[in-house]
């Protein structure tokens, strides 16, 4: 192929997802929001139903989602995300909603709405994003960071008599019956972005099939706040994080398996 | 039996209070209910779980009072008229989710059966909730249109105020009641059903679908320069609610030298005291606020060219006076009377100390 001026024409092998809009992201080098909030984008613009959707942002490092994911969006109170999506989901039930939610916000202070949510089965897909801390107030304790992790507020690593233990949130969502498909994927390397890939289209064909909740766990990489390299901090996910975090299909809907 | 389709001419039914907040939101094309139990709201939610479905609608319960108000920030972004109800220590547990839903703009109605506080206090009727309903309750500066009827059939007519008012000015409405008003039957006149013409809400997150622009529901704005001009906005609006919507009930006011003031259920206690002074020739009156926020000062200023003295009888340990004091700024003497946990305050009770305020301006 040849351009009018006789040059040589690169064929296009990628292009930008219509899911996302211009706006360059905010997050630091090496952090995974930007892999795993490409996945939702592209993931949403393939099944064709952009135009339909409703996201929900949680107040964390992905506060500013709203500027990213190119469809209607609702920026909701820290934890609160399952609560505003229930009510726009009950609303609208032939739209697609979603809640994308770090672990400070759907792991601490919004437990109780994401249980509540799964429980009752609400017909939208929650992407869950663990990355062992709170990075945007400055890299304290997550109720995922790992035993001996060392943040902010656990500055000589965490401590089980004094912090407890790191909540498992796929195992523990996967006991529930209204959760119908729970995956726990990882974005540290090309063969696991693909994974993830895969995983995030079944939680939302789960959705828009209407067989129930759906969510996905993806661990995530915060060099920042890790004290890491880029390249060490995915090192990090595969050889600490996944240990205890084990990757997985932890329930699928038979319709879809 | 069913006597609300509309189909009957029906003149007057017994209702309770509670069930009248939730007819009244249906009659005005309410068609979501999120909430969690609380004493002595019970009824509302009960009669909604029946009569939301049976008129396609839905009735949720949610796991907490804060599930219930997020549940109604989604809903109302969604672009739907939406309400939820509690009492005292459950508004404490939404107040969060309001000042979000004041700032994103979004029109809900939410329902107040206040009770005695502060902490758990009790279940028996209070208007402790004053200060948290019209002065803020949550963070940052917004303000609620806040209504305070005074009997069911009352009920009835202002949570379809609540409602246009909400969707007018794009802001949450919280009306107040208390456990007597929530408890208590009374015949209401029912009439056939309004028309209800909802107004469009192009701004709601429906999804883009034949629009050309995302919308956005957003309480953020990072940047400081951004959220003055968004807090100024508000205030312009809030002038906006000051100048329109100020609502009051005179009564016995035409030539009255001690004149009550007195919101809700108090207020019908304080129009028997007025009547008992006037028949012992104390030229007495009332001021009945419907909207406590905004606040009805005009009324007070007015009444202060002829009256003597004010008494503000709440049952609490004084909050609305400071808005009366306001109001009649210094002009006049403004006295309060009022029970607290619970207690009612009562026609002899507070036409006695009515009378040692009139004994003193001799």
């Amino acid at each position: 192929m040849k351009d009018e001026g006789g040059r040589r024409k690169a064929a296009v092998s990628w292009r930008r997802t219509r899911g996302l809009t211009d706006t360059p992201f905010h997050y630091c080098p090496g952090c995974s929001h930007g892999v795993i909030h490409r996945l939702v984008a592209e993931v949403l613009d393939e099944l064709g139903v952009l135009e339909k959707t409703v996201g929900i942002c949680p107040v964390g490092c992905a506060v500013f989602a709203y500027n990213y994911f190119n469809c209607d969006m609702i920026e909701a109170a820290h934890g609160r995300a399952p609560a505003v999506a229930t009510g726009v989901k009950r609303v609208l039930p032939d739209r697609v909603v979603f809640t994308y939610q770090g672990d400070g916000d759907l792991a601490a202070i919004g437990t109780a709405e994401i249980v509540h949510a799964a429980a009752r089965s609400e017909r939208f897909t929650t992407i869950f994003v663990n990355n062992a801390v709170y990075g945007m107030t400055g890299g304290q304790m997550a109720p995922t960071t790992l035993l001996g992790q060392k943040t902010t507020t656990t500055p000589a690593g965490r401590e089980v008599s004094v912090a407890g233990f790191p909540l498992k949130v796929a195992e523990l969502m996967a006991t529930l019956d209204g959760a119908v498909y729970v995956a726990r994927v990882s974005v540290h390397s090309p063969k696991h972005i693909l994974q993830a890939k895969r995983a995030i289209r079944e939680a939302f064909k789960v959705q828009l099939d209407g067989l129930g909740f759906a969510l996905v766990e993806v661990l995530s990489a915060c060099p920042t706040n890790w004290g890491l390299a880029p390249p060490d901090a995915l090192r990090w996910v595969e050889e600490k994080m996944i240990p205890v975090y084990p990757l997985g299909k932890f329930k699928v809907p038979e319709e879809i398996s | 039996m069913r006597f609300y389709g509309g189909k009957a001419p029906v003149n007057k039914i017994l209702m309770k209070g509670n069930e009248a907040f939730g007819e009244g939101a249906i009659r005005a094309g309410c068609r979501f209910f999120f909430g969690y139990p609380i004493t002595p709201q019970s009824e509302l939610p009960h009669y909604l779980a029946w009569r939301l479905p049976e008129v396609g609608g839905l009735y949720l319960q949610a796991e907490s009072e804060i599930a219930a108000i997020n549940m109604v920030y989604g809903a109302a972004a969604a672009g739907v008229r939406v309400m939820t109800s509690s009492s005292s220590p459950g508004i404490s547990l939404m107040m969060e989710g309001i000042s979000y839903i004041a700032c994103a703009e979004l029109p809900c109605v939410i329902v107040n059966i206040m009770r005695g506080g502060p902490g758990l206090g009790n279940i028996a009727p209070s208007q402790a909730d004053y200060f948290q309903a019209v002065k803020g309750g949550g963070h940052g500066d917004y303000r609620l249109l806040v209504l305070a009827p005074a009997s069911v059939q009352e009920v009835l007519d202002l949570v379809g105020l609540a409602f246009d008012l909400a969707d007018k000015y794009r802001n949450p409405v919280m009306v107040v009641g208390d456990g007597i008003l929530g408890q208590m039957m009374e015949a209401v006149e029912l009439g056939p059903a309004p028309e209800v013409k909802l107004p469009p809400k192009p701004w709601a997150t429906t999804g883009t679908a034949g629009r050309k622009t995302r919308n956005i529901i957003n309480s953020l704005y990072i940047e400081p320069e951004e959220l003055e001009k968004v807090n100024l906005r508000l205030q312009a609006k809030y002038r906006q609610m000051a100048e329109e919507e100020k609502r009051w009930e005179d009564y016995r006011m035409e030539d009255a030298e001690l004149v009550l003031a007195a919101f809700g259920m108090v207020a019908r206690i304080a129009k028997a005291v007025v009547d008992r002074l006037r028949a012992e020739g104390i030229p007495a009156g009332l001021v009945r606020p419907i909207t406590l926020y905004p606040f009805p000062d005009g009324a007070f200023e007015r009444a202060a060219g002829k009256a003597r003295a004010f008494l503000t009888v709440e049952m609490n340990a004084g909050q609305m006076v400071e808005d009366v004091r306001l109001a009649v700024c210094g002009r006049r003497p403004v006295y309060f009377y009022g029970r607290t946990g619970g207690m009612l305050t009562t026609v002899a009770e507070v036409a006695a100390r009515a009378r040692e305020i009139w004994e003193g301006l001799k």
